[in-house]
């Protein structure tokens, strides 16, 4: 379980994040949505330290982090070891093979062999009906492949977590249903799984849980099909806002 | 040009001895230690400031002495550097440098570093940030990040302006002539000075130069064609 606890994230002109306090239980997925800059992303952030929030408390399953005091390079790492990330887009590394991206990580940081690395990349792929992808460059990849692959990357780590920023935000329908498919697999075998989405529709199908920040805030934190079904006037503005 | 094919065919093979035992190991050593100097001096200067309140001044310390050091390098010329070393350091009791390959070699290795540096820092910057943060997302440490992600990317934006940095250092090590080093120029002067075929001795060392140079070319070419294999 991840819990964040009075956690704050000031920029010198606005507080993207002011006193959140917010729980992501294990093996669920959680859905974070909210208009755009409000903080969603920056949330995502935090978790994984990418992003130092500038105060609060940050618990990991064992760890259990002051975020008031300046924390060590060892605390950020352990803290990252739980998590695997996807971002936006063109996060796979550009040098390397999609085969070389799932056992760059692996080898390099797990310090497993690289026998056992491909091993499991190989498994992956074929897990994902990918395998023909393995000796291509991202660039020779479609955007819905290269986001496929980003996930795998993650999952090619073991995460306890499984942190998407917007997975799907830069590619066409035909692009996203793929990825969605993927990430909707994953669900189902309740891989723990913390999403930030506009994709509301995805969220009310494979979200266990849902939390929306608005200004910095947490404007609903609680169960998927309450959130669909709130009278709150702020959430059903922005539910109205996202459909046509 | 019957005499010049002459000429070419008496002087080429000692022309040649000279460029293998000193034009080229003076460049190959040197570009070695410039690269150095410059792939330090780059991560200096895009170094971010840690959270911490002696490493933050040590950083920006380092900031200002990589800073300067490319200041001066940049804004003098290597002719006078090359003097400065060889003939004003000796003079001031620093015995290493009365060696004129140790003055040629550091002057050319820094001056090099000094210019590759501007272009290392340039190819780092340029490459994204999501591409960093997704190195670190996966655990790596920042000196990984660097090593496995972000140094091996901008190797590649690199490649041209490090192949002109390389290219002008080959050509600049005539300037060691001025010290004393018997390097191919020095050579070709001495010849002429004895045969008194001034211009067809000058004109056979740029053919020799040209064509160091021009390898030179063709393995950047192959180097950018190899390294393209993973870029649109």
């Amino acid at each position: 379980m991840i819990k964040v606890e009075n956690l704050s994230k000031k920029y010198p002109d606005k507080n993207a994040l002011d006193d959140i306090s917010v729980t992501f239980p294990a093996e669920e997925t959680t859905a974070i949505v909210g208009p755009s800059g409000s903080g969603k992303s920056t949330l995502l952030h935090s978790l994984n330290l990418l992003e130092r929030p500038t105060s609060g408390r940050l618990i990991v399953d064992e760890l259990d982090l002051n975020l008031d005091k300046t924390l060590t390079k060892a605390q950020v790492l352990d803290v990252r070891k739980h998590f695997g990330m996807v971002f936006q887009e063109k996060a796979l590394f550009t040098h390397l093979t999609v085969l070389k991206n799932l056992t760059e990580g692996p080898t390099k940081v797990k310090k497993i062999s690289q026998d056992q690395a491909l091993e499991k990349a190989h498994a992956l792929l074929k897990q994902f009906n990918m395998e023909e992808l393995a000796n291509r460059y991202p660039y020779q990849l479609s955007g819905g492949q290269q986001q496929r692959v980003a996930i795998l990357r993650a999952l090619a780590m073991e995460p306890q977590y499984l942190l998407l920023d917007e997975p799907t935000s830069a590619l066409d329908p035909e692009l996203e249903a793929q990825v969605l498919r993927v990430l909707r697999e994953l669900a189902q075998k309740e891989t723990s799984m913390i999403i930030v989405t506009h994709n509301m529709a995805f969220a009310q199908q494979v979200a266990d849980k849902i939390v929306f920040i608005d200004n910095g805030h947490v404007g609903y934190d609680g169960k998927t099909e309450d959130f669909f079904h709130s009278t709150d006037p702020r959430i059903k503005q922005f539910l109205g806002a996202m459909t046509f | 040009m019957t005499d010049f094919i002459d000429l070419a065919i008496k002087y080429l093979p000692r022309l040649l001895v000279a460029a293998f035992q000193y034009t080229l190991p003076l460049t190959a050593i040197s570009f070695f230690f410039g690269i150095i100097f410059a792939i330090m001096t780059a991560l200096i200067r895009v170094a971010k400031a840690p959270q911490n309140e002696w490493a933050d001044a040590a950083l920006k310390i380092l900031k200002g002495v990589a800073a300067t050091y490319v200041w001066f390098f940049r804004s003098t010329p290597m002719l006078v550097q090359l003097f400065i070393v060889f003939y004003g350091l000796p003079n001031a009791h620093i015995a290493l440098f009365q060696s004129a390959w140790v003055s040629a070699i550091t002057v050319f290795s820094l001056n090099t570093g000094a210019y590759a540096s501007e272009s290392i820092r340039a190819a780092i910057s340029s490459v994204s940030e999501v591409q960093k943060q997704a190195a670190e997302s996966l655990g790596m440490t920042t000196t990984q990040v660097y090593l496995y992600v972000v140094l091996p990317q901008a190797a590649r934006i690199s490649i041209p302006p490090l192949s002109n940095s390389l290219i002008s250092l080959l050509k600049d090590t005539s300037l060691a002539s001025v010290i004393t080093i018997v390097e191919m120029f020095y050579l070709s002067q001495q010849i002429a000075a004895t045969n008194y075929k001034v211009l067809s001795m000058y004109i056979l060392v740029a053919m020799v130069y040209a064509l160091f140079t021009s390898i030179l070319s063709i393995g950047q070419h192959y180097l950018e064609k190899y390294t393209s294999r993973f870029a649109q």
